[in-house]
C-alpha cells in the first residue's frame, strides 16, 4: 500500500515510540506493580517483605472495611442520582438552544472543570459554615432560628461531592444530545406520538451513551474523591479513596493499600465495560 | 381533511412555543454553579479575618498575599509543572495518534487503550501506583515524579483529541503534498501539523488546567519541599483559612477565565481554519 513502505513506515514507527513507552513503563509498569505488590505483606518496620499472601484481600473483608465499602458505595449511588437528575435536564434544554447560546453556555460551563476544586469546595464551607452565609440568612429570614451546623455533615459532603461532578455529567449528556437528529423526533410527533412518548422512545434512548458516560465520570471519581470527604465531612464521611490514602501516608501499609486499589481498579473496570457493553461506544462520551 | 392539516399545523406551533422553564432552569443551575466562587471572591475583599462575616472592604489580604514567598514559590512551581506536562504530553501525544493513523501494528489499540487509560481510572489509584512505582524505582520525588505523573494523566486528553481532528482531516491534502515532491516530514509540518494545531492547543490547554488543579496525584509525588499551589490551598483548608486563601482562590479564577477565553478564541480560529480548508468535519474538540 502506497505511503507504507520504507522511510514513511519507519517515521511514523519512530514517532510511536514515546507513547509505546510512557504506556508500557509508566501505565503497564505502575498497575502490575500495584496487584504485585497486593499480594505481598507488610515488613516489620518499614517497606514490604517478599512473601506471598492473600491477607490483604482477607483484610478488606474486615467488617470495618466492608462498612467503608458499602458507605462509599452508597454515597456515590446517592450522588450519581442526584447528578443524572439535576444534569440531564441540563444538557438537554442545552442542546435545544440556539448556536450562539451552546456556544456562550458551554463556555460558562467549562470555566468550572478548569477552576481548582478546592476552591470550589471553599465556597461551600463558607456557605454552610456556623455562622456563615446560609445561616445569616435563613436567620435574617426567620426560616430558622438557630445555626444549622451543616458543615462536616453528609449533606455537605453530597453536595460538594455533587457539585463537583455535575460539570462532567452535563457534558456527556449534552454531546450525545447535541449531534441527535433532531427530526427523528418531530417524525414521531408527526406519526400520533405524545410529547413524553416522543421522549422516552427517541431522546432519551438516543442520549442514553452520554447518560450512561456521565454516570460512569461520576460514580467512579465518587468513591475516590477523598479531599472532598475530607474538606466538608470533617472524618465523619470515610470513602474507599480516603482509607487508601490513609493507609498509604499515614499507616505505610502499601501493600494493604494495594489491595483496595485493586479492589476499587476491579470495580471500576466493571462499570466501564458494562457502559461499553450496553452503548457499544468504546470511548466515553463528551470525555475531551 | 384540510381541517386535519390545520390543527396539526396548530399543535407544531404549540410544540416549537418557547415555554420559560428550560431557560429558568439553565439559569438557576448555573448560578448555583458559580455563586460559590463568587462568595470566595466577594470576602477576599473583607476587612475581617474571618472567610465568612463581612466586615467592610479591603484590599489588605492582597497586599499580604504578594508579601507571601511561599505562595510565589508554590505558584511557580505549579506553572512550571504544568507547562512542562502539558508540553510533553502534546508532543507525546501528538506523535502518538499520527503514528498510529498512519501504521497498522496490530499492538496499537491496546497500547492507545493503556494510555486512555489514566482518565478513566479514579486518581487516588494514579497516584497511589505512582508513589509505589516511583519509589520502586528509585526516582527522586519532587518535580520530577511530579512532571512524569501530570504527564502521564495528560497524554489522554491530547492524544483524544488529535485523533479525534485526524479522523475528521481528509487525506487527499497529504497525498498532493506528496504528490508535489513532499518528503513525509515536509508534508508533516507544512499540510498535518497546522490542520491539527487547534486540537494540540486545545488538548494542552485542558492539560495545563487539570495540572495545575490536580491535588490527589500531587499530593502522593511530591516531598515536602515542594509544594504546589492546590497543595498549599489544600493544607490551608483543612488548617483553618483567612482571606488571603480567598485573595489566592481569586486570583486563580482570573487565571483560568483568561485561559479560558483563550481556548475560546483558539477553537473559533480552528473552526475557521477547518471550513476554510475542509468543511466542517473536525467538530468533537470545538467543544472544550
Amino acid at each position: 500500500m502506497k505511503g507504507r513502505t520504507g522511510l514513511r513506515g519507519r517515521a511514523a514507527a519512530l514517532a510511536l515510540l514515546p507513547i509505546y513507552f510512557t504506556a508500557l513503563v509508566f501505565v503497564v509498569g505502575p498497575l502490575a506493580y500495584m496487584l504485585a505488590l497486593s499480594f505481598l505483606s507488610r515488613a516489620e518496620t518499614w517497606g514490604v517483605e517478599l512473601t506471598f499472601t492473600v491477607r490483604n484481600y482477607l483484610g478488606i473483608l474486615a467488617p470495618v472495611y466492608l462498612q467503608t465499602f458499602r458507605q462509599s458505595l452508597r454515597l456515590a449511588f446517592l450522588c450519581t442520582t442526584l447528578i443524572a437528575l439535576i444534569g440531564y435536564p441540563f444538557g438537554y434544554f442545552m442542546a435545544r438552544l440556539p448556536q450562539k447560546w451552546r456556544r456562550i453556555l458551554s463556555f460558562f460551563l467549562v470555566i468550572p472543570i478548569w477552576t481548582s476544586s478546592l476552591m470550589r469546595l471553599y465556597g461551600w464551607i463558607i456557605i454552610f459554615r456556623a455562622g456563615g452565609v446560609l445561616d445569616s440568612l435563613l436567620m435574617k429570614t426567620g426560616v430558622v432560628q438557630q445555626s444549622l451546623k451543616l458543615l462536616y455533615t453528609y449533606p455537605a459532603v453530597v453536595t460538594g461531592m455533587v457539585y463537583v461532578l455535575l460539570p462532567f455529567m452535563i457534558y456527556s449528556v449534552y454531546a450525545s444530545a447535541e449531534k441527535m437528529d433532531w427530526n427523528l423526533v418531530e417524525a414521531a410527533r408527526d406519526l400520533g406520538a405524545g410529547k413524553m412518548q416522543a421522549f422516552f422512545t427517541i431522546t432519551f434512548r438516543l442520549t442514553m451513551p452520554g447518560l450512561l458516560s456521565g454516570v460512569v465520570l461520576t460514580f467512579i471519581p465518587s468513591m475516590g474523591l477523598f479531599f472532598v470527604a475530607d474538606i466538608l465531612g470533617g472524618n465523619k464521611v470515610v470513602l474507599v479513596g480516603s482509607v487508601i490514602q490513609e493507609q498509604l501516608m499515614k499507616a505505610h501499609n502499601w501493600p494493604f493499600a494495594a489491595a483496595f486499589s485493586v479492589v476499587l481498579m476491579i470495580l471500576t473496570s466493571l462499570l466501564i465495560y458494562l457502559y461499553r457493553r450496553i452503548t457499544k461506544v468504546r470511548d466515553l462520551e463528551g470525555l475531551v | 381533511m384540510s381541517r386535519r392539516v390545520a390543527g396539526k399545523g396548530r399543535k407544531r406551533m404549540k410544540r416549537n412555543r418557547n415555554s420559560p422553564f428550560p431557560a429558568i432552569y439553565l439559569g438557576l443551575v448555573l448560578l448555583l454553579t458559580y455563586l460559590p466562587l463568587l462568595l470566595v471572591m466577594l470576602y477576599s475583599f473583607n476587612a475581617g479575618r474571618l472567610s465568612s462575616v463581612w466586615e467592610g472592604f479591603s484590599l489588605s489580604w492582597y497586599r499580604e498575599l504578594f508579601r507571601d514567598r511561599s505562595i510565589f514559590e508554590a505558584l511557580r512551581n505549579s506553572v512550571v509543572l504544568a507547562l512542562a506536562s502539558s508540553l510533553a504530553a502534546a508532543v507525546i501525544g501528538t506523535l502518538g495518534a499520527v503514528g498510529m493513523a498512519r501504521t497498522r501494528y496490530r499492538t496499537n489499540g491496546i497500547i492507545e487503550y493503556l494510555s486512555t487509560l489514566p482518565i478513566m481510572i479514579p486518581e487516588i489509584i494514579l497516584g497511589m501506583v505512582f508513589l509505589a512505582f516511583f519509589s520502586l524505582i528509585g526516582l527522586p520525588f519532587g518535580m520530577t515524579s511530579l512532571i512524569i505523573g501530570h504527564t502521564i494523566f495528560c497524554i489522554p486528553y491530547v492524544f483524544t483529541m488529535v485523533k479525534a481532528r485526524l479522523a475528521g482531516m481528509d487525506p487527499s491534502y497529504v497525498e498532493a503534498a506528496k504528490d508535489l515532491g513532499a518528503g513525509e516530514l515536509r508534508a508533516f509540518w507544512d499540510i498535518t501539523f497546522p490542520l491539527l494545531r487547534p486540537a494540540i492547543v486545545s488538548g494542552m490547554l485542558i492539560s495545563f488546567a487539570m495540572s495545575m488543579d490536580d491535588v490527589i496525584i500531587s499530593m502522593f509525588l511530591t516531598d515536602v519541599n515542594v509544594n504546589t499551589l492546590p497543595i498549599k490551598i489544600y493544607t490551608q483548608l483543612k488548617t483553618g483559612v483567612t482571606p488571603k486563601t480567598n485573595a489566592l482562590c481569586a486570583l486563580m479564577f482570573a487565571f483560568t477565565l483568561v485561559l479560558g477565553l483563550l481556548s475560546l478564541w483558539i477553537s473559533q480560529n480552528g473552526k475557521a481554519a477547518i471550513a476554510a480548508g475542509n468543511g466542517d468535519r473536525g467538530e468533537k474538540e470545538q467543544r472544550l
